[in-house]
């Protein structure tokens, strides 16, 4: 057993815990339901450790101040929700082009625009994917209890270092607002990734060359190498690239990710892995799928449930191997049906029609409902 | 090469992208000059947006961080929060600016946190063709006013002096010994410097509003039409003859906000050793 602490805390709040742990010393914010506690314990934690807490004038200035921070060498994040996150998209794409790591919490709430505030949802799937403009990819994440708040946002720095990107985590507001035990492990146990800085005299330095795992080295702002650093399609030597160099770009901002997905995608699989009917799910809904997954148990009725952690780049080969030999499928989602598309995309067996148990408006699905779903649509 | 273009361009990025009679070019010799004779050169990082102007950042031989069209006030609050010890410049132009930026204008005015904004105010969307900006002056005609601007002009350092920017001052290209002196001023400022330079457009501004595509005519016109008047209260009779105030117009010292956010934390992790109330 790990040596640690377990503390009652909200999902928010264990999210905020984390990023000071995994050494955030910069927050970009502005308030939003359901994730202004996000920003409030930052406004009280990061001070005591050196760091900045900043509320902005728009979401879109928060993100792009973390942008600058990454740059100016320091871990940074904000945390935002629907009509904060649309604002956010351009800063998303300037994240994934000037290559700057960075974390964005999204504590997805209902939509479309305003919609409901204080309710649950997860209407943003593909916006976390496909928000800004152009070709690009990244890694979004879906936490679904407290405890994930906390270890994904360690994951989501840690890739975010690596990999030289923005990582999203794709909560929702039952996550964020739940309040449970969280175990925080001991500082020393957590173990961090910071990114590769260049050693090489800065004549000799090129500044978005990369390296054998497709990443350039990030040298932070005023170490001596005077780095052009432009939100354009660029060459290797950061200026405006042409048709080549542009298409050179792209695919390898795309390839440094998705070429390297083994290495942290993550499916779970809860209930009876050989079971017939198998429920998908993500973010707080796993949870609900896991008791129905129980009470089908107790009733005699086999039941699996396939928990997508990594939401994209849509960890394809593990949802596949997690579903093989299911003859009946059912995603559960609060949505009209988003991951629904990956699944059908992924499964390929006309014969297996991919169900979709949704749930919109707000109201988080009861476990009884999935049980009631399977005996009601059979 | 002269040692200054020596020193501070980008070699390996020229020729310059900037048009036959740009002003843009003069900018960025003029805040060569300013940085090499401050000797601030390694605590120097820039940032920059969309539109012209921005490319003046990308030429200078420093760290340089060109993000979206309006965003790079928050990129250079990002990068100054992070190292306080930086001298941040952002160079940005008077629609990056005043229009799509113009929020992180007043937010960044009011928070007086250290850092330079450059605006370089052709009084038009150069980049993009020749389109209305915020500065273009009323009735004035360009490809998406036509029949004439039926809207008046914003002046960025009317808005800056309202906002709370502690070193406001308009100089022009035609102004070049004054514009690095001002500009070494507001460098070394501690506080939020908004400097606004009246550059030439021969190609948008001076064919559109001006009624002539000659780099002569256009830094005549600059010549001829800034006036220096240092006393905002008489702003209004130097833009009664069509002329635009230039000079240092405000420097005062008010708490910065870099200063204030490390005094705040020393205090509380005071408070925290002692176990005290926050």
């Amino acid at each position: 057993m790990k040596k640690g602490r377990i503390k009652v805390m909200l999902g928010n709040e264990a999210c905020a815990e984390a990023a000071i742990l995994a050494g955030c010393r910069f927050y970009g914010g502005y308030p939003i339901t359901p994730a202004t506690e996000i920003l409030e314990t930052l406004s009280r934690r990061l001070p005591l450790v050196d760091g900045l807490c900043m509320q902005f004038e728009d979401e879109i200035a928060a993100l792009v101040a973390v942008v600058g921070a990454s740059w100016g060498g320091t871990k940074a994040m904000t945390a935002t929700s629907g009509p904060g996150f649309c604002l956010m998209q351009e800063g998303i794409g300037l994240a994934v082009a000037v290559e700057a790591p960075c974390v964005i919490v999204n504590v997805q709430r209902g939509g479309p625009c305003s919609g409901q505030s204080t309710s649950t949802a997860q209407g943003d799937l593909y916006q976390a994917r496909y928000g800004s403009n152009g070709d690009y990819s990244l890694i979004c994440l879906a936490p679904s209890d407290a405890q994930e708040m906390f270890d994904h946002t360690i994951k989501a720095f840690n890739l975010a270092e690596r990999f030289r990107i923005p990582v999203i985590i794709l909560s929702d507001e039952v996550v964020g607002h739940i309040r449970e035990k969280v175990f925080i492990p001991e500082t020393k146990d957590i173990k961090l990734v910071e990114r590769k800085a260049p050693t090489c005299d800065p004549k000799d330095f090129i500044v978005f060359k990369p390296d054998e795992n497709e990443i350039p080295l990030m040298p932070n702002f005023n170490t001596g190498y005077r780095t052009p650093v432009i939100s354009q399609a660029k060459s290797l030597n950061g200026n405006r690239g042409n048709a080549k160099e542009a298409d050179d770009n792209i695919r390898r901002i795309v390839r440094k990710i998705e070429d390297y997905m083994d290495e942290f995608a993550d499916v779970q699989v809860y209930g009876d892995p050989k079971a017939e009917t198998a429920f998908v799910t993500f973010g707080s809904v796993c949870r609900a799928a896991r008791s129905a997954v129980d009470m089908g148990k107790e009733k005699g009725i086999a039941l699996r449930s396939v928990e997508v952690k990594t939401v994209w780049p849509f960890p394809d080969k593990l949802v596949r191997n997690a579903l093989a030999g299911a003859k009946r499928i059912v995603v559960a989602e609060m949505n009209l049906g988003m991951i629904q598309r990956e699944v059908e995309r992924v499964v390929r067996q006309p014969e297996i029609k991919i169900e979709l148990f949704s749930k919109i408006g707000g109201i988080y699905p009861q476990p009884q409902e999935f049980l009631r779903f399977l005996e009601e649509k059979r | 090469m002269n040692p200054i273009g020596e020193k501070y361009l980008r070699k390996a990025f020229l020729p310059f992208i900037f048009c036959p009679g740009c002003g843009d070019g003069m900018i960025v010799q003029a805040l060569a000059r300013a940085v090499d004779e401050l000797g601030v050169r390694d605590d120097l990082a820039l940032t920059a947006g969309i539109g012209c102007s921005a490319w003046i950042a990308v030429y200078t031989h420093a760290d340089v961080l060109k993000v979206l069209h309006g965003r790079a006030i928050p990129a250079a609050i990002g990068l100054k929060a992070t190292k306080p010890s930086r001298k941040i410049v952002t160079i940005t132009g008077d629609g990056d600016c005043l229009a799509i930026g113009g929020n992180h204008l007043l937010h960044a005015c009011r928070r007086n946190i250290d850092m330079t904004v450059v605006m370089v105010n052709n009084q038009i969307y150069a980049m993009t063709g020749g389109q209305v900006a915020p500065s273009t002056p009323f009735t004035g005609k360009t490809q998406t006013t036509p029949y004439g601007n039926v809207e008046k002009k914003l002046d960025g350092c009317r808005v800056a002096i309202a906002c709370g920017a502690t070193f406001v001052s308009r100089w022009s290209t035609a102004h070049p010994k004054q514009l690095i002196k001002t500009l070494k001023k507001a460098i070394s400022h501690k506080g939020f410097s908004y400097v606004e330079i009246i550059s030439q457009c021969p190609v948008q501004t001076g064919r559109y509003l001006l009624g002539s595509g000659s780099p002569q005519f256009n830094l005549q016109w600059i010549k001829d039409h800034c006036v220096k008047q240092e006393d905002p209260a008489k702003w209004p009779e130097v833009e009664a003859q069509g002329n635009i105030p230039i000079g240092d117009f405000l420097q005062t010292e008010q708490p910065e906000f870099m200063e204030e956010v490390v005094k705040m934390n020393q205090r509380v992790k005071e408070a925290q050793a002692k176990g005290g109330d926050r």
